[in-house]
């Protein structure tokens, strides 16, 4: 192989080259370090006695790890005006996140369906109108929204949270399947369609069984859009139904007695943790969401 | 695959036939009704009705006193209006620009067959994970003046070192480029990656057969080539610039004073905690004509670009 297969490559055997390649690494790890630091400092912080953190460096290995703090941020620390922890609240956003998230990707995989296999004078319209939802600023809807789940009977309630993540998810969800159904071969399903099989029959049969790669997509984007939203959790919710992201700023801002900041951080990385393990686990689904319709292959 | 099982193979006759027929002709659209319904009502009514809101004096509870364009001149006539709205100017700015800059440096960087490429990518896409809520909360640990990066600093020994923009009101806003940048510059890194990917090898060899050396192949023949990318990467950036609101909160809660608003935290402050629901809404309308400004040209040139193909 010449070198010049390296297209585009810092790839020459000379000593300058290989200078540069080492500079080059030297940079990717220097920002992979940057992006890096905040993490490491949370993790640590949220493992130091309150001791070793008034005095001490940010980057300072803890002496005398603990996990105090954590226990202390679960259940005991104070979230505003009372003081149990965020547990409660993390459970809450799992009873939010669950329901929305699998109603909006059922939902969206019913709406690209039927647009992408069984188009209809307008459909595209449909399509057009319905994916203008993807792009408001939610401030617009935040008033009225307010008002609606009020005569709904659903104010501070965990249902009408899942209501407005489900109302405000399926324009996504709908772009993520209408965009995957319309590469799937037509020739499939009007082979069905002559053969006599219906609507759901098909969905089921021949959609649904290569559908997998989508749904995960669809459910890690929504899952993700959900567990971390504030503006509608902090807006939509009451004293017990609030959101973790919410308790979580409470608890940061509650000015009772010494600032614990390992608490803080603790209650941080638990937050943080459910979307960062879904990231760990499935991050090419996760980058896929994100790009989805951004980039047009 | 076959159908041969089950009722809806074998047609039956006369009129049962049709009205199943006529069942499966209608179902499709009775499937996308709820959503459609949804949609005008929660998107469309919506919008209409703050705009609505924004026409009346609304205070405490929504009225229909309808004062006309009242509340869009008292928000032009509010000094913090005009605070978040320069403030948007600036943050929406550096972030955008700083965030295009570094992710297209790393993923040219990135594309130079790197052993570790997957490894170092999930480093510099993961802060996308987090909720602002948490980014927040980290830096604002990090810029702490007494706890932070300033304390570190001093305590290597640069007595005189100081990094205290958390608590200076010129300077809160880039607190939050900052933390803004970190979290969302390694998503553009991974867009212009996927561009990257998607250039055609042969014109980087012609290019370099022409004898180009490898900065000017960069600059001359694929970034023109990532327009797109650019494109896209400038409509999602400052789509998240407007909406800006939770990393505001939990970074530095528009203070000091009201020096880092946002309109995104200067519509939910009047909106809901200092009963101004008229000058709430007006700001609110003004933000979606942000997002109008920006969505417009994108989606014209998109079509466009399509009718071309």
């Amino acid at each position: 192989m010449s070198e010049r297969t390296a297209v585009g490559v810092i790839r020459r055997r000379t000593p300058g080259a290989r200078a540069l390649r080492v500079l080059l690494y030297a940079v990717l790890f220097a920002a992979a370090l940057a992006y890096l630091l905040p993490l490491v400092v949370m993790v640590m912080t949220s493992i130091k006695p309150l001791s070793e953190i008034t005095p001490g460096n940010l980057l300072a290995l803890p002496e005398a790890p603990t996990l105090a703090p954590w226990i202390k941020a679960w259940g005991e620390a104070c979230t505003g005006m009372r003081c149990e922890g965020v547990g409660g609240y993390f459970w809450n956003s799992i009873a939010i996140v669950v329901p929305a998230v699998a109603i909006s990707t059922m939902v969206g995989a019913l709406n690209g369906y039927a647009l992408t296999k069984w188009r209809f004078k307008g459909s595209e319209l449909i399509f057009a109108l319905m994916l203008f939802g993807c792009f408001i600023p939610f401030q617009v809807v935040l008033l009225p929204m307010a008002q609606t789940l009020g005569w709904l009977g659903l104010a501070s309630s965990r249902s009408g949270l899942v209501l407005v993540h489900v109302v405000f998810g399926i324009a996504f969800t709908t772009l993520f399947f209408r965009n995957f159904y319309v590469a799937i071969p037509d020739e499939l399903v009007s082979a069905a369609k002559l053969d006599g099989a219906g609507f759901l029959r098909i969905f089921w049969r021949i959609l649904l069984p290569v559908s997998a790669p989508i749904i995960v997509v669809s459910v890690i984007w929504q899952f993700t859009q959900i567990w971390n939203d504030f503006l509608f959790g902090v807006a939509y919710s009451g004293h017990d139904t609030q959101p973790v992201t919410v308790a979580l700023n409470n608890l940061v801002n509650t000015s009772t007695g010494a600032k614990e900041y390992n608490v803080d951080m603790a209650a941080a990385m638990i937050a943080a943790l459910p979307t960062l393990v879904v990231y760990v686990l499935a991050g090419k689904y996760f980058v896929r969401g994100l790009t989805a319709g951004a980039v047009k292959g | 695959m076959t159908f041969t099982t089950g009722s809806a193979t074998a047609a039956p006759p006369g009129r049962s036939r049709s009205l199943s027929a006529r069942f499966q002709h209608w179902l499709p659209k009775l499937v996308l009704a709820p959503s459609v319904a949804i949609s005008l009502f929660f998107v469309y009514g919506f919008m209409i009705w703050t705009f609505i809101l924004s026409l009346t004096n609304s205070r405490m509870l929504p009225s229909y006193d309808f004062v006309g364009f009242g509340q869009y001149a008292r928000l032009m006539a509010n000094e913090r209006w005009w605070v978040a709205a320069s403030n948007l100017a600036v943050f929406g700015g550096l972030f955008v620009a700083l965030c295009l800059v570094i992710g297209a440096g790393l993923a040219i960087l990135l594309d130079q067959r790197i052993r570790q490429e997957g490894f170092l990518r999930t480093l510099y896409l993961y802060p996308m994970a987090l909720s602002f809520i948490v980014t927040g909360v980290v830096w604002k640990w990090l810029l702490n003046p007494g706890l932070g990066i300033q304390a570190m600093v001093r305590d290597w020994g640069f007595e005189s070192f100081t990094f205290d923009w958390l608590v200076r009101p010129e300077m809160a806003v880039y607190t939050l480029v900052i933390a803004a940048v970190w979290q969302a510059s390694g998503f553009v890194m991974a867009l212009f990656l996927a561009g990257l990917r998607g250039i055609d090898d042969e014109i980087i060899k012609a290019a370099q057969l022409d004898g180009a050396s490898l900065p000017r192949i960069y600059a001359r023949v694929i970034l023109p080539c990532l327009r797109p990318v650019v494109f896209s990467a400038v409509m999602i950036l400052s789509h998240i610039a407007i909406k800006s609101f939770d990393l505001v909160v939990a970074l530095t809660g528009g203070g000091p004073g009201y020096s880092s608003d946002l309109p995104a935290t200067f519509m939910y402050a009047h909106a809901f905690t200092r009963a101004q629901i008229g000058l709430g809404s007006a700001s609110a309308m003004l933000m979606l004509g942000g997002v109008l400004a920006i969505l417009v040209p994108y989606l014209y040139s998109e079509l466009r670009s399509k009718r071309h193909e």
